[in-house]
């Protein structure tokens, strides 16, 4: 459970990236943080792990202030995926870039053994487990920076632009591992600009714009929603978007699957056909 | 990281913003020898606050007193460093003599650097790249210093990065004995110093796909050119380096000891 209380975050450069957000996260659920560059995503979800203590309000992890535990502590519950895996990359093997945050937290050599063996197979890595990480390609780097972070089987999970970079086969691999992470009970936040990538996920979604919440619900209501998308500066999927020119056709304008899209124009269609 | 702050350019103009980088340089290279001509306290505590017009005038107060105050740790290790030494090492005959000397030292260093950073905040990396390339210094010798400035503060933005990602694996930088602390910055370092490495290969390839180095004779759309100002300011650097010569063998220099009582070591 996160609890973003009216918090304010100022830059030590003057910038202020937080004007009071308020947001609540329960056990168990996927949030989606969507907005153009520079509305405070990644600073928001840098507060929930405590790497930034907030400069006006509160973050409460599971109750706990975040000013009053150490990012270790805090890191142990709220599990952070970086955008770039080259800045966390550094270990000669695999093998040890993923037990390095085990040994962090002070587990038994037999039990980081048996982790790094689960997490290597968790995300089908086990064939360069002793390879160098500087070796593997760029959406192998990237699965490696996640198997170093469930490793240690944290009960909230960060993404940070995770689809970035990569191909579609890759993207369509991540969206069911983390669809199946959410399933599991964890709770996951993904930050991104990829909306084809939520629409498909279909999670809660957070809209932010220039520090502030501007929407916050369903993925549905607001991807569709023109105006909103519009003040943040993303645009709707491309279903919606034929969904969106064909009003006229008396078609519903909320719709962001591909197979529901496809049910309601096969729909349409037959009934056409019989009108005819 | 305060002392680097003293050295980022912000781009404003002043009379000493506009001044021709290599005049402003010959102030700094006069500040510098006069500073090495003096061991006493007296002249350099007046060397010290010459710069201060100069600085209020530019506007850059604020950002100036930051470098100092980055120098002040060190400058008190020059201090207790000659203090110590000079007691064990060197004839001084009282304590005010040895403690005029050290300050003398610790002072010293603060007028060199006080004026260092006078000259890197009110000189754009552009003009000085110019001012260079115009005094006949290879240009890739330029571009290679250039490109250097150009990116500290990327590195400290990426460096800033890498330790909030390690912070989020569980690393505590503060942990363990200093041997352990020391040890805890590898995992900062590696991932800086790869990608400071894979940075550098991209902007070679970039630079020649943008034909770097096509014909060796390159021109400027700006070219610098001295007017009256700094002239002004050529002839007061001259003027001031004249005179801390004059001083240094023509003029006695009172000692603090002749206002401090007499203190026998």
């Amino acid at each position: 459970m996160i609890e973003v209380k009216d918090v304010y975050f100022t830059y030590p450069t003057g910038v202020e990236a937080l004007k009071g957000v308020s947001l609540s996260i329960g056990d168990g659920e996927f949030l989606a943080i969507m907005g153009q560059n520079g509305a405070g995503k990644t600073t928001l979800v840098k507060n929930f792990n405590g790497l930034l203590k907030p400069t006006k309000g509160e973050v409460r992890v599971d109750g706990v202030s975040t000013r009053e535990v150490s990012i270790a502590k805090l890191a142990r519950t709220v599990g952070f995926v970086f955008q770039n895996p080259d800045h966390q990359l550094f270990s000669e093997t695999v093998e040890e870039e993923i037990a390095f945050g085990l040994r962090n937290f002070g587990f038994e050599e037999a039990t980081v053994d048996k982790r790094v063996t689960w997490a290597l197979n968790l995300l089908d890595l086990t064939e360069y487990r002793t390879t160098s990480p500087f070796m593997l390609s760029g959406g192998e780097r990237k699965r490696v920076a996640l198997a170093s972070v469930l490793a240690w089987d944290p009960k909230v999970v960060i993404l940070d632009e995770p689809t970035i970079g990569q191909d579609h086969r890759q993207k369509e691999t991540l969206r069911q591992f983390i669809v199946q992470l959410n399933e599991q009970g964890k709770t996951v936040v993904v930050v991104t600009h990829d909306v084809e990538f939520v629409a498909e996920c279909s999670p809660r979604v957070v809209l932010m714009s220039e520090g502030k919440i501007v929407a916050d619900g369903e993925a549905k209501r607001i991807l569709t929603d023109t105006t909103l998308t519009l003040a943040a500066s993303i645009v709707p999927p491309q279903i919606t978007q034929i969904f969106l020119r064909l009003t006229d056709l008396g078609l519903p304008k909320d719709v962001i699957d591909v197979s529901e899209a496809k049910k309601i124009i096969t729909k349409y269609l037959v009934e056409a056909k019989a009108r005819h | 990281m305060s002392v680097f702050e003293g050295f980022r350019f912000r781009r404003v103009t002043s009379p000493i913003h506009d001044r021709d980088p290599r005049i402003k340089f010959v102030l700094v290279i006069a500040m510098f020898v006069i500073a090495i001509l003096f061991t006493e306290f007296l002249p350099l505590l007046v060397l010290f606050f010459l710069p201060i017009p100069f600085v209020l005038v530019a506007g850059v107060r604020k950002a100036w007193l930051r470098s100092l105050r980055g120098a002040l740790f060190l400058a008190t290790f020059i201090f207790v460093f000659n203090f110590v030494f000079g007691y064990f090492y060197r004839q001084y005959t009282s304590v005010t003599a040895l403690l005029e000397f050290s300050l003398a030292m610790s002072l010293r260093f603060l007028v060199l650097v006080e004026s260092f950073s006078v000259f890197f905040l009110t000189t754009s990396p552009d003009h000085l790249s110019l001012a260079l390339e115009q005094s006949h210094v290879p240009y890739e010798f330029t571009f290679a210093f250039t490109t250097a400035v150009r990116f500290v503060p990327v590195l400290a933005e990426e460096a800033q990065t890498i330790m909030d990602a390690q912070k989020a694996r569980g690393l505590e930088l503060e942990r363990g004995n200093f041997l352990k602390r020391v040890r805890n910055y590898i995992p900062i370092l590696i991932p800086l110093i790869v990608s400071a490495i894979r940075r550098s290969l991209e902007l070679a390839e970039a630079m020649e796909s943008r034909a770097w180095g096509a014909s060796s004779k390159r021109t400027n759309l700006y070219v610098l050119k001295m007017n009256h100002g700094d002239l002004v300011l050529l002839v007061l650097s001259i003027g001031l380096l004249a005179l801390g010569v004059y001083v240094r063998y023509f003029v006695p220099i009172p000692h603090l000891s002749t206002f401090l009582p007499y203190l026998p070591l």
